[in-house]
């Protein structure tokens, strides 16, 4: 019995080697800056207390309910950062959520959202890390309560709720409408805050983005299908996630400064193509109902 | 009749002062709703969306001076939960870095204030009067939007 948890919990990594090898990519940094930014890396594994975003030493504390989560160093210094890893450790970090000696990533790094990245964009991404200053110095190991502390229980959480498949586009929609999911989907990882999560901590897709529980525990993201998200348009979506001004003149806080701090480095076509794919969701959600 | 009604309003603003003082998140709540409206024609003026008007800048600075001006005391300790209030628990954990924040706020408001009499001086003031407001918004209150 323990032998069939054993193996049913076993970490997939995406791609061997040769298969990474075999895609023939080479990672332009200066693109992965762009992925960088959508992806708000510097979000969690900023060194804290200082200003340097591009400072990756890690030791961020993220407190969930499941106890506390401390982002890693992915800086490039070779002992305590990721100096030794090769792009396809970085690449099956990010989709598959398996580190490179074989070991589970907790889906507190949002690999469940990552999973979508193109495997160019995580060729970039590599590239561009590896032009940032070594940071030295680890994080602290995480402080989680039990079961959660077993990190190989993961792999049974993954059966269940993750698969690591990338996203394909939908031909029947515009290239900006796929653009847009690609980014909210994908590197923007915008479910992770805004999509309700059972209570194992799985995101609930089929009620995507309709608002959920902030990891930290503290209140509640913003239901971006229903309510007052409703009656904004597609440049009032653009203008906040360029300015973080919102259309009753307040300003978005709380999170999302980060977020906007992050998307305004992107080109204005993506926070485009942002909205119009947001503004396409079916309404959902509390005060779905109220807009005609 | 006239001066009756102007008695009647100044009756009704000392009771609603006497009641609000007894509600500081009602007020600041009602005061930051009331900030966002003239922070928005501020903004909206920036960006071009609405022609530039100096008596829409004068009266919007006005009532962003008064609202952080009296928001600045509307966070005493027994007003952290309740009432709807978006305040975070960080306010009070960091009393001095916020209240420096409404200082800075209020200074850059002013200096708006004195120095606008243009466009070309709009331009040059507002951004600074902006910048205030993504900082505490991203500290020390809970939702956004």
């Amino acid at each position: 019995m323990s032998v069939l948890v054993w193996v049913l919990s076993a970490p997939r990594p995406r791609y061997s080697a040769e298969e990474w090898r075999a895609l023939g990519l080479t990672g332009d940094a200066q693109a992965g800056r762009l992925v960088f930014y959508a992806g708000g890396c510097e979000s969690c594994h900023q060194s804290p207390g200082q200003d340097d975003r591009l400072k990756l030493g890690g030791g961020l504390e993220l407190k969930t309910p499941f106890g506390s989560f401390y982002a890693p160093n992915i800086s490039p210094d070779p002992v305590d950062g990721l100096g030794a890893w090769r792009d396809v450790d970085i690449a099956n970090a990010l989709m598959s959520g398996v580190s490179p000696d074989g070991q589970h990533l907790y889906p507190a790094f949002p690999y469940t959202s990552y999973r979508r990245m193109a495997p160019k964009d995580v060729a970039d991404l590599a590239a561009f890390l590896r032009t940032l200053p070594a940071v030295k110095g680890r994080a602290p190991p995480n402080a989680l309560a039990f079961p959660f502390s077993i990190r190989r229980a993961v792999g049974l959480w993954k059966r269940m709720f993750f698969n690591d498949s990338g996203l394909k586009p939908d031909p029947s929609q515009s290239e900006q409408w796929n653009r847009g999911r690609y980014l909210v989907e994908g590197p923007g990882h915008c479910g992770e805050c805004h999509t309700p999560r059972n209570f194992l901590g799985a995101m609930d897709s089929s009620r995507k983005l309709a608002g959920g529980p902030m990891p930290d525990g503290h209140g509640k993201s913003g239901n971006l299908r229903g309510g007052d998200f409703l009656t904004w348009t597609e440049a009032d979506i653009v203008e906040a996630l360029t300015s973080g001004f919102t259309p009753a003149g307040d300003v978005l806080g709380g999170g999302m400064n980060a977020v906007v701090r992050n998307l305004s480095q992107l080109p204005e076509s993506d926070r485009h193509a942002i909205a119009v794919y947001l503004k396409s969701l079916p309404p959902l959600g509390p005060g779905a109902a109220a807009k005609p | 009749m006239k001066r009756l009604v102007v008695l009647g309003m100044a009756l009704a603003c000392g009771v609603t002062a006497v009641l609000a003082d007894t509600d500081p998140i009602a007020e600041r709540r009602a005061l930051m709703k009331h900030d966002g409206a003239a922070a928005k024609a501020l903004f909206d003026m920036s960006k071009g969306k609405i022609p530039f008007d100096l008596a829409t800048v004068k009266a919007s600075l006005a009532t962003l001076n008064e609202g952080a001006t009296k928001s600045a005391a509307l966070f005493p300790d027994n007003s952290k939960t309740g009432g709807g209030t978006a305040a975070l628990p960080a306010i009070w954990q960091n009393k001095a870095d916020f209240e420096a924040r409404f200082a800075q706020f209020i200074k850059d408001v002013q200096a708006a204030q004195a120095g606008i009499t243009d466009e070309a001086t709009f331009k040059q003031f507002a951004p600074a009067v902006f910048k205030n407001c993504g900082g505490c918004h991203e500290l020390y209150k809970a939702k956004s939007g």
